[in-house]
């Protein structure tokens, strides 16, 4: 299950101790390597050297190769709200997807475990938004939540908000698209670790005089942690880098706009690609530290 | 006290479904609108969408690009990946866990430096952008993917099989075609799906490396600022019963079986 | 809510009462338990012996307030505990899969019940629990780093540290090998006599049972069968199931020809059968009485009728396997069907062969007499072979009678 990419232990049990070497597995691994280090390794490096450029003197809008670390400056400079706003946002969502994805993945691992097959048909309802294109889902909560919507209307009439008032392009309406796009992300991880929760020991804990929200709190919390982290990880990321949500067509507006939207108009529309790739490595540094403490902070050492 | 807990688990979850439907719902309604120009407010039931889907102008050329990207790159992605896998559990070899990380860190990286990082590099390299750099860089972010999940398969897979197989005269590529390969074809077959599917629905990467050439997803975006039309709402709501009823037919196929085993 | 609360007083002083009250539960689809009645006195060892499937437990779990029963009561040490939920029971369960928390380390599982109630020196009670059961050097370690009988003697020390009025064991030693089990049966009789709880054990292993318990009770179908002191119950089944499921018995079952104010005879397919009537549960009409094997002796002649001796045959040994010290005899007489014997092994070569003619006897006193009738005797492999030759025999014949006939 890729789901579990990010909690190792329970996998790397499950190595099997003999293994050969052979000249087979340099055949199996190098076109595959390879194509990892063209277009991944690569790329990096372009970015890198991209984000260093300084504008061509002569030609307008070209750059050429130099050492212009002053751009990482600049972006920093100009576009630090953005990237507050980006770490919040995703928080935000992670946080929300948390609250609402644990009690699902506890419902579809635990409580329906005696009926295998409405078990099955829950676990295809929280992927089934991964069969729907995710722009026309998030175009729909649009037009849910515009001025004509069902939600300001009813918000309207009970005398909420004023009438022809919009929740798009507010910080909730991202977050809440945020939140929505990623839950399954969130859920999967966590539910397969609590599928294979052993109920005896919710017994045991109960047996020793373990109330059932202590026993929540000291035996299944912790042993679904490995899901809760490879969920948070695996929502944090995309929310972090994602600019369809915030983007004006969308549920955003100019006053929500995230480093994905930055990143996005720099190097697609301003054709500004130092910009857009110093942005690109200060974005996918910060990820990567946040990766590694996690990842450290809870004792996972094999990272698939 | 206990019993309230246990309702209050289903309502929850309840609602939670409820609210993971509720777009997917709006989405499949509104292929049934009766728009004129932009397909927002309810008009009326018709089928007229679902019956003159490609007259919409362009929807169905984008979809036949996102479907061409999405099998070749789901092509390359699991060949490559299912031979990682196999290596990455199978044989010792050096620089593995630099490897490893190499694998792991397409997955750990936002899409949208993904999609930077190609887009910087083809420019570096004059290649122009199109549906061919689309599948190159669909293949990278699917590969990482399709590498752990039929890792796990790999990983379940009992040694003696492949033993006894050779134990009983197979060569090792009769061993690998006619024991390994069937076993790990369901762990293949899913890694392939979810390539295929998030290959279909990629809006970022493409962006960036798309050229003038237009996929589903950035059909929709580009529709957005003017108005989708219904058929593009008709195409969604079309791959999403398909994907639904390949995942019940298999959910349900699988439970058939648990059953039938569970009687013998 | 006072009744939400875990029991924060000290330790229970010594084991208290358990009684079940017309405890009847229902599943979807059918019935574990029916109307079923127990009283285990403080202090004791109990067993509750039956095979899977007979609703022991259930029952084990239903005092251990996991299940709530469908009707009827539990009592602990006079106090009715039905309605409570299992982390509010002075109850503490050794669980079959020993359910040690895998991410905690041993200390952690054993103080986890202490710390749950609020007791101050919560670890240092668990390190010596852990001496108890010898394992005070593993404390910082994890459960999966530890053999299955350490797991065990864990599971023990995590229960026991509670100082419960009820201790409740779960086939705790099941998946132990003979040797450890046999560790484990002394050390778990030892830490009873020792702490003085209240012990019920749930088992399917008969000789475990035995050995263990003051007291056993045989499960069957959600019922109690019988229920005594283990030696009372192998020298008296009062029922077929009873006699069948503890131990081995052979097994008669026919009229009572006569009888006296003493003992009774039985007719059992033309063998006579005495049988006293203080050891039979009824005596007349159709009845079943029975032995156990190593009750009974073989002899090469007809040994000469005494008062007092039982004697059938003759009959022939089917099959004999030895075990060391003692011999099994498969004996089958005409009409009667297979008959077990142990005998010990007290010579030096073993006395009969396969294919001898032997006579059986055994002493009156050593009778039983069931309540109810023993059901057909499930076909063994002996009856299997004789059958079969018996059929082809036959099948010869009739193919002899046609050839002649044309």
């Amino acid at each position: 299950m890729a789901f579990t990419a990010f909690s190792g232990p329970a996998t790397a049990a499950a190595e099997p101790a003999a293994r050969r070497r052979s000249p087979i597995a340099l055949f199996l691994l190098l076109p595959g390597i390879f194509y990892l280090v063209l277009f991944f390794v690569t790329p990096l490096i372009s970015l890198v050297i991209t984000s260093l450029q300084a504008p061509d003197p002569l030609i307008f809008g070209q750059y050429v190769n130099a050492f212009n670390w002053q751009n990482y400056v600049t972006v920093l400079e100009t576009y630090w709200p953005q990237a507050i706003r980006s770490g919040g946002y995703a928080a935000l969502a992670t946080l929300f997807a948390l609250l609402i994805g644990f009690p699902l993945a506890y419902f579809i691992g635990i409580t329906l475990r005696p009926y295998p097959l409405i078990q099955s048909l829950a676990l295809v309802l929280v992927i089934a938004p991964f069969f729907i294109s995710f722009l026309l889902r998030t175009l729909a909560w649009k037009q849910i939540f515009s001025t004509e919507g069902p939600v300001v209307g009813l918000l309207s009439a009970i005398g909420a908000m004023p009438a022809g008032s919009s929740i798009t392009g507010t910080d909730f309406a991202v977050v809440f698209g945020l939140t929505y796009n990623f839950i399954p992300f969130m859920v999967l991880p966590i539910y397969a670790t609590l599928v294979s929760l052993d109920l005896r020991l919710l017994e045991a804990s109960n047996d020793l005089y373990g109330s059932p929200a202590t026993t929540f709190r000291t035996v299944t919390l912790p042993l679904s942690a490995a899901g809760v982290m490879s969920g948070t990880l695996l929502t944090f990321i995309p929310a972090a880098g994602d600019y369809i949500n915030a983007s004006r067509e969308f549920l955003g507006s100019t006053e929500t706009t995230m480093i994905g939207n930055v990143i996005e108009a720099n190097f697609l529309v301003l054709q500004n690609f130092p910009a857009a790739a110093a942005l690109s490595l200060i974005l996918m540094a910060f990820i990567l530290v946040l990766v590694a403490a996690y990842v450290k902070r809870s004792g996972t050492e094999d990272l698939l | 006290m206990k019993g309230f807990g246990k309702y209050a688990i289903w309502a929850y979850s309840i609602m939670a479904f409820v609210f993971l439907l509720i777009p997917i719902v709006y989405t499949i309604v509104f292929s049934f609108n009766d728009s004129r120009r932009t397909n927002i407010i309810w008009n009326g039931f018709t089928f007229e969408n679902w019956l003159t889907v490609c007259e919409a102008q362009g929807v169905c050329q984008a979809f036949g690009n996102s479907l061409l990207i999405g099998v070749a790159a789901t092509l390359l992605a699991t060949t490559l990946g299912t031979m990682i896998a196999i290596a990455l559990v199978r044989y010792r070899f050096r620089f593995r866990s630099t490897t490893t990380l190499l694998i792991f860190l397409p997955m750990a990286t936002p899409e949208v430096v993904l999609g930077a990082g190609l887009a910087a590099q083809f420019l570096q390299a004059g290649v122009p952008k199109g549906i061919g750099t689309v599948i190159l860089a669909h293949t990278l972010f699917c590969l990482s993917f399709v590498v752990v999940t039929v890792r796990s398969r790999v990983l379940g897979l009992n040694p003696a099989l492949e033993e006894a197989g050779r134990d009983l005269y197979g060569s090792p590529f009769q061993v690998f075609w006619r024991i390994t390969f069937p076993m790990l074809l369901p762990g293949i077959v899913a890694a392939a799906l979810l390539s295929f599917a998030l290959s279909f629905d990629d809006f970022i990467i493409t962006n960036f490396n798309r050229g003038a050439d237009v996929t589903f997803p950035s059909y929709i975006y580009t529709a957005a600022a003017r108005g989708i039309p219904a058929e593009a709402n008709v195409i969604a709501s079309a791959v999403f019963f398909l994907a639904i009823a390949i995942v019940l037919v298999a959910q349900l196929s699988a439970a058939a079986r648990r059953r039938k085993l569970a009687k013998a | 809510m006072t009744n939400n609360e875990v029991p924060k007083s000290g330790f229970a002083e010594a084991g208290a009462d358990l009684e079940l009250v017309g405890i009847t539960k229902r599943f979807p689809g059918f019935t574990a338990i029916e109307e079923l009645d127990l009283t285990i006195p403080a202090g004791s060892f109990f067993a509750l012996l039956g095979p899977s499937g007979c609703g022991k437990t259930t029952t084990l779990r239903l005092i251990a307030g996991l299940e709530e029963p469908t009707a009827g009561r539990i009592l602990i040490g006079g106090k009715d505990v039905t309605a409570t939920k299992a982390y509010q029971r002075p109850v503490n369960t050794v669980f079959q899969s020993y359910a040690l928390f895998p991410h905690m380390t041993i200390l952690q599982n054993v103080a986890f019940g202490l710390k749950r109630r609020g007791i101050a020196n919560a670890d240092a009670l668990a390190h010596e629990a852990l001496q108890l059961v010898e394992l005070d050097h593993v404390a910082g370690r994890k459960p999966t780093q530890l053999s299955g009988g350490q797991q065990q003697r864990v599971a023990l020390a995590r229960a026991v540290v509670n100082r419960p009025a009820l201790l409740l064991l779960d086939e705790p030693l099941g998946a132990l090998d003979l040797k450890l089990r046999r560790q484990m049966q002394v050390e778990l009789k030892d830490i009873q006599s020792e702490v003085g709880l209240t012990f019920l054990h749930v088992t399917h292993d008969q000789e475990e049972a035995m050995t263990m318990a003051d007291t056993v009770a045989v499960m069957n179908k959600g019922r109690i069968e019988q229920m005594g002191p283990p030696q009372e119950l192998y020298e008296l089944p009062h029922t077929a199931f009873v006699a069948k499921f503890l131990g081995q018995s052979n097994l008669f079952t026919g009229d009572v020809v006569s009888s006296s104010s003493t003992s009774m005879v039985v007719d059992a397919a033309g063998s006579k059968i005495e049988v006293p009537v203080a050891r039979a549960q009824r005596t007349s009409g159709r009845v079943t009485v029975g032995v156990r094997p190593e009750k009974v002796t073989l002899h090469d002649a007809a040994p000469t009728a005494t008062s007092g001796r039982n004697v059938i045959g003759p009959g022939r040994i089917t099959d004999v396997s030895f075990s060391g010290v003692s011999t099994q005899y498969e004996v089958t007489i005409p009409h009667l069907g297979a008959i077990s014997v142990f005998a010990q092994n007290t010579s030096i070569s073993s006395l009969h062969h396969d294919g001898d003619t032997v006579w059986l006897s055994w002493a009156v006193d050593h009778a039983f007499g069931l309540a109810d009738e023993a059901e057909a005797e499930p076909v063994s492999r002996f009856h299997a072979d004789l059958d079969t030759s018996m059929i082809a025999v036959q099948s010869r014949k009739d193919l002899e009678a046609e050839l002649e006939e044309a």
